[in-house]
């Protein structure tokens, strides 16, 4: 099968060598801000990735900084991009995708006006969410591509960037999918020290290995704490100080995304978002107001009902498994 | 006859195709009651993955996303995607339980566009998700959709995930691991699966009070019957007693009807 997509990053695994080669892996304090990190950091035309899973442990604070500060150009790994593509799109920030699912928030609905923006101003390859880890995975390994087994025969497959390639052993068909080396990877965790190890409870969706795969990773974390927490335990660490260039502490960063095991989705204001997406002129008022209109994450947070509302979904959260 | 409305149905109907010791990967919403369903009912030992990496998690209420602290409630563990698609690869998952904005003959699914140029489509959808990945990699693929010609359509716009292709052999010459594939499709009208020989799609039952014509008239395709159609065995009453009372007493799946 000939396939039609384009990649949009460099797969050289040897010029990724001499990258990885010249990054500084110094265990030195990393704290900064939301403002700062996305000013020094992410460029107009960088190809970022967020970790998650589009709705579950997002970054949303570095999000809609990345609206504040009008960046552009960018392109984005739809890796079950869901609230965090949402964000991107109210921003027009994005020009190109690696698409595996977007404009979506699975069962609470689809977005209109983020929909509108990807039929016509966004460019995109197809992939799934397989492919996309495996792209990742393969970046990880220090290599250009992994065979695979999925996509074959399909349209999914047609419109994707990877090569059918034949099995040297077993002499099988097979996809490579080339290795994704994201320009920034953007992940919210638990908890951090200052310089950078990072600890994630519960699923860790594909953000071991974005770690690995990107040339700059920038993490919020809910809470920084003393680097003994990882000297003395260190099965904590998900992510090592040496990938991290950037640690931003961000209380409720997730919001109004689900922190697993701190606070659940706030499903309320995500469904008024998509609601106000029915019609553009509600969508402008709606973005002007929960992001360009607030000076920071803090201030979103305070008009959408601060700590009183924080302590609901805290309580939403803690209540799964006795709700009836 | 306990009274029923057309979610309950084909909740029920795809909680008996789930075996004990099975392992199947869902997502929200049908399918996912249906798993809790079969867990509670028929097969303890079902272990339910899903695909943002939770694993065998006790399923009380039902998700919002397919990786929300729901789906890792108790997990026995909580991993990686990229784990949960390589069991996928390897051969460990039976089950996939799928829907679709269309599906042909042969159970490929469209979720991905309407239209004919993939660059400008009159309307895009999110895309496979990990949809492919199921169709590709599971053994048996298991649809829950409500019928309708608009839904099933003698060619899908784009093949986004995998059903048996153009055919018999066409999945295996593809290249991808032969011997999986589409299995049933659970409606609000009829239970279908797929002839053996040509690998279309046939009526194997037909629910209560629903004909046959019914059922062809909302297919955009020619369906294989063949002999006389049995009758679906409709929602017994211990089905309806645990999916009203325990798996989704919310109601936020069965108070809604299939159209």
């Amino acid at each position: 099968m000939e396939t039609q997509g384009k990649i949009f990053t460099e797969i050289d695994p040897d010029v990724m060598r001499d990258f990885f080669r010249k990054k500084s892996k110094k265990m030195v304090n990393k704290v900064s801000t939301v403002e700062k990190v996305v000013s020094e950091m992410i460029h107009d035309g960088d190809y970022i990735a967020v970790g998650g899973f589009g709705s579950i442990r997002i970054p949303t604070a570095v999000l809609h900084e990345i609206l504040r500060q009008k960046k552009k150009n960018l392109g984005l790994a739809g890796h079950t991009s869901t609230h965090d593509c949402e964000i991107l799109a109210a921003g027009k920030c994005i020009n190109r995708c690696d698409m595996a699912y977007v404009i979506g928030l699975e069962a609470m609905g689809l977005p209109k006006m983020a929909r509108k923006y990807f039929e016509n101003e966004v460019e995109y390859t197809e992939w799934t969410n397989a492919a996309l880890s495996w792209r990742l995975k393969a970046a990880s390994m220090g290599l250009s591509f992994l065979p695979v087994r999925n996509m074959l025969g399909t349209d999914t497959g047609k419109y994707s960037a990877a090569k059918e390639i034949t099995c040297p052993f077993t002499a099988k068909k097979m996809f490579a999918v080339p290795a994704l080396y994201p320009d920034v990877a953007v992940i919210h965790v638990h908890e951090a020290d200052i310089y950078g190890n990072s600890y994630i409870k519960g699923i860790i969706v594909s953000d071991t290995d974005l770690a690995k795969a990107s040339k700059k990773l920038i993490i919020t974390t809910e809470k920084i704490v003393p680097t003994e927490f990882f000297r003395n335990n260190s099965e904590n660490t998900t992510i090592p100080f040496y990938l991290v260039d950037a640690v931003i502490e961000v209380p409720y960063g997730s919001y109004p995304g689900n922190m697993p095991y701190e606070y659940f989705l706030d499903v309320e204001h995500l469904k008024d978002w998509i609601k106000a997406e029915n019609n553009p002129e509600t969508y402008k008022e709606f973005i002007e107001k929960n992001i360009y209109n607030c000076k920071n994450f803090n201030e979103y947070l305070t008009l959408n009902g601060g700590m009183e509302k924080m302590r609901k979904l805290r309580s939403i959260e803690y209540s799964i498994g006795k709700e009836f | 006859m306990e009274e029923y409305n057309s979610m309950e149905i084909m909740i029920s109907v795809a909680s008996r195709f789930l075996e004990d010791g099975a392992t199947i990967s869902v997502g929200t919403g049908g399918p996912c009651a249906a798993a809790m369903l079969a867990q509670k009912l028929y097969s303890p030992n079902l272990l339910i993955i899903f695909e943002a990496g939770g694993i065998a998690p006790l399923l009380h209420s039902m998700p919002i996303s397919v990786g929300d602290s729901r789906t890792m409630y108790k997990a026995i563990q909580t991993t990686s995607m990229p784990e949960i698609m390589e069991s996928l690869q390897r051969g460990v998952v039976d089950y996939c339980f799928l829907g679709g904005a269309q599906i042909d003959m042969y159970g490929n699914l469209n979720s991905t566009m309407v239209g004919t140029d993939y660059q400008h489509p009159k309307v895009r959808f999110p895309g496979s998700g990990g949809a492919n990945d199921f169709g590709s990699l599971a053994w048996r693929t298991l649809i829950m959709t409500p019928q309708s010609q608009r839904r099933f359509v003698p060619k899908v716009d784009f093949v986004t995930t995998p059903g048996y292709l153009t055919g018999p052999g066409a999945r295996e010459k593809a290249g991808l691991p032969p011997g999986a594939g589409p299995y049933k499709v659970i409606t609000n009208l009829a239970v279908l699966g797929y002839d053996d020989k040509t690998k279309r799609m046939k009526i194997e039952s037909i629910h209560p009070d629903i004909t046959t014509e019914e059922v062809q008239k909302n297919t955009g395709f020619e369906l294989i019957i063949k002999g006389k159609v049995p009758v679906t065995k409709p929602p017994t009453k211990e089905e309806l007693k645990i999916l009203r009372e325990e798996v989704d007493p919310l109601k936020l799946i069965i108070g809604r009807e299939a159209k």
